[in-house]
């Protein structure tokens, strides 16, 4: 049995020293700096820029957690400091639910439903609000593109988000809200003055957590977001993340000498984003409960 | 005090507004699925397998739902074989100042953490090293390698709510560590061993990433490990960037028979947890 838990504990390990001697051939051949830097992606010419997909990911990423950050606390807070008791009694099945949808299901209600509505909004926002830096349609083409990519993760991380941060708002003790309330604070007050600021890392935490997801996340976005290998400059720009730019490809892995070596490598930097934010996240986690105890 | 009550308005119509976004956003998702999947579903789908061509035009989804079924079955027991004695270890008096014990939690917390497409590139690599080409075999590994850290995430976290009195009693009666962590930890523990495992289970079926470089994808029903096996998500993915209206119907009846997979084995770990909880003292 120990056997066992040391497999687990090694894990993480054997996974990124697999990824590593897997793309070593290819850091070998380029230096990682170039690799990262560049944005020429010519396979069959032994290009590999990895910039377009690492700015294709950030771009869809940070759209999302922006959509989904205010919406997901929010209602944390909702759910945590106002509603009834048989409010939240029905909110946490929903949120399991939501959490348990497979990718490929949010995917499809990608296609169906936000890739139509972001098309039908496309003209009208470029011709209004075109000149904002990010909101330009001047290269808009198809609803497939990193505002949908966007929306669809957002959706899609935000059981994470909610999960977390009314796990973190319940852990603050009731009599520092008791204490502010009968000082004379209203609801919100003693919300944002006590249990906000008490909470903080462990909302920040919830935050990564939801934020290392998106990173990661594959098939919904992929078929959403367009995937063509630029760096987009727009929210109605196609973009290419990382995620999808391996699995679009594992098909002709073997054939270009270097190509199967390059996505493993885009697989171990995805694997070491996430793991740090990870980590951070669980660090911050840590700091609230360790406060509380006390 | 006018701006303190207006704050106080302002916030709370934000908040049911995002409340009702979000569970908003799980009707309409539903009710996509249902509305477009149901409509497409026809009952000999679920029997046939495709037919017609290069994206099976006509026939059903059979080879999706028994290699989805085939993957995720035996990725669920394996998973399970490896999370619960690793689990049990996991249960020592002194787990707060044991270095081994809390760098195992930390571990799952970060396989937990790690894209279902990073696995998928592991369990390719496995695969390649091993040998095998795309197969049942190397699908069955990857979505164990997903399904790890969620089950054994729940099954640590139910088997530390096992009192450490009850332990103590069973220590104090002359139990060997061996018999208290079957008789009383897994015994007590039962209902969210369970849960921990249909968990699994409903993530495993539903994941479609890990399976992209590892099982390939089939007309037939696979025979042997050796041979590749079609899933469900990957239905859904291929038949949408089909040509065809039939086949896209396909796809959508497949994410409709996909999501009430789910729905349901969430259902019913509730109800047999529910069930099996009256038979333990916590």
């Amino acid at each position: 049995m120990r056997a066992v838990t040391v497999f687990l504990i090694a894990l993480p390990c054997i996974l990124a020293v697999a990824l590593f001697l897997r793309s070593r051939p290819i850091l070998e051949r380029v230096p990682v700096l170039d690799l990262l830097t560049s944005d020429v992606w010519r396979p069959s010419r032994g290009e590999f820029g990895f910039l377009p997909f690492l700015m294709g990911s950030a771009w869809v990423t940070i759209l999302a957690m922006a959509i989904a950050t205010p919406l997901c606390l929010l209602t944390a807070i909702y759910v945590s400091e106002y509603a009834s008791p048989a409010f939240t009694a029905v909110f946490r099945p929903v949120i399991d639910v939501l959490a348990g949808i497979p990718s490929i299901v949010y995917g499809l209600w990608g296609v169906l439903a936000i890739v139509p509505a972001v098309e039908r909004i496309a003209p009208f926002v470029g011709r209004h609000l075109g000149f904002v830096p990010g909101l330009s349609t001047a290269s808009f083409v198809t609803g497939d593109c990193v505002l949908s990519g966007a929306v669809v993760l957002a959706v899609m991380v935000a059981p994470v988000i909610i999960a977390v941060s009314v796990e973190v708002l319940g852990a603050v003790p009731r009599e520092l809200r008791e204490a502010a309330l009968s000082v004379g604070a209203t609801k919100w007050q003693t919300v944002k003055l006590v249990v906000l600021r008490k909470s903080f890392a462990g909302l920040v935490a919830a935050v990564i957590l939801g934020f290392a997801r998106a990173l990661g996340e594959t098939m919904a976005v992929l078929m959403v977001v367009g995937n063509v290998a630029n760096v987009p400059g727009s929210i109605f720009e196609a973009a290419y993340p990382l995620p999808a730019l391996i699995a679009n490809n594992y098909g002709e892995m073997m054939s270009v000498p270097l190509y199967d070596s390059a996505l493993l490598l885009a697989a171990l930097v995805l694997l070491a984003v996430v793991i740090l934010f990870n980590l951070g996240a669980r660090a911050a986690l840590k700091l609230v409960t360790v406060r509380f105890r006390r | 005090m006018r701006w303190r009550r207006i704050e106080e308005r302002v916030f709370g119509v934000l908040m049911l507004l995002a409340t009702a976004v979000v569970v908003g956003s799980l009707v309409w998702i539903a009710g996509v699925i249902v509305y477009r999947g149901a409509g497409a579903l026809k009952l000999s789908m679920l029997v046939q397998l495709p037919r017609g061509g290069a994206y099976g035009r006509e026939g059903g989804i059979l080879n999706g739902i028994v290699g989805s079924v085939l993957l995720s079955l035996p990725a669920t027991i394996l998973a399970g074989m490896v999370a619960l004695p690793a689990c049990i270890i996991l249960q020592d008096e002194h787990a707060g100042r044991n270095p081994f014990i809390r760098s195992a939690r930390l571990s799952l917390d970060v396989l937990w953490g790690v894209p279902s497409i990073v696995y998928g590139a592991f369990g390719y690599i496995l695969m390649v090293y091993m040998g095998l080409r795309a197969s049942l075999l190397a699908g069955i590994v990857a979505i164990t390698f997903v399904q790890l850290p969620i089950v054994a995430r729940a099954i640590d976290e139910v088997m530390r709510t096992v009192p450490l009195e009850l332990k103590e009693a069973a220590f104090a009666t002359g139990a060997t560590r061996f018999e208290v962590a079957t008789r009383v930890v897994v015994r007590q523990s039962l209902p969210g061993i369970l849960t921990g495992l249909l968990l699994g289970f409903g993530r495993g079926i539903g994941d479609a990433a890990a399976l992209l470089f590892t099982a390939g994808y089939t007309d037939g029903i696979p025979a042997s490990l050796t041979e590749p096996a079609a899933s469900l998500p990957l239905t859904v993915f291929y038949l949408l960037g089909a040509p065809y209206p039939e086949a896209r119907a396909k796809a959508y009846a497949a994410a409709f028979v996909l999501l009430a997979i789910v729905l349901v084995v969430s259902v019913v770990s509730r109800l047999a947890t529910a069930k099996l909880r009256r038979s333990t003292v916590i």
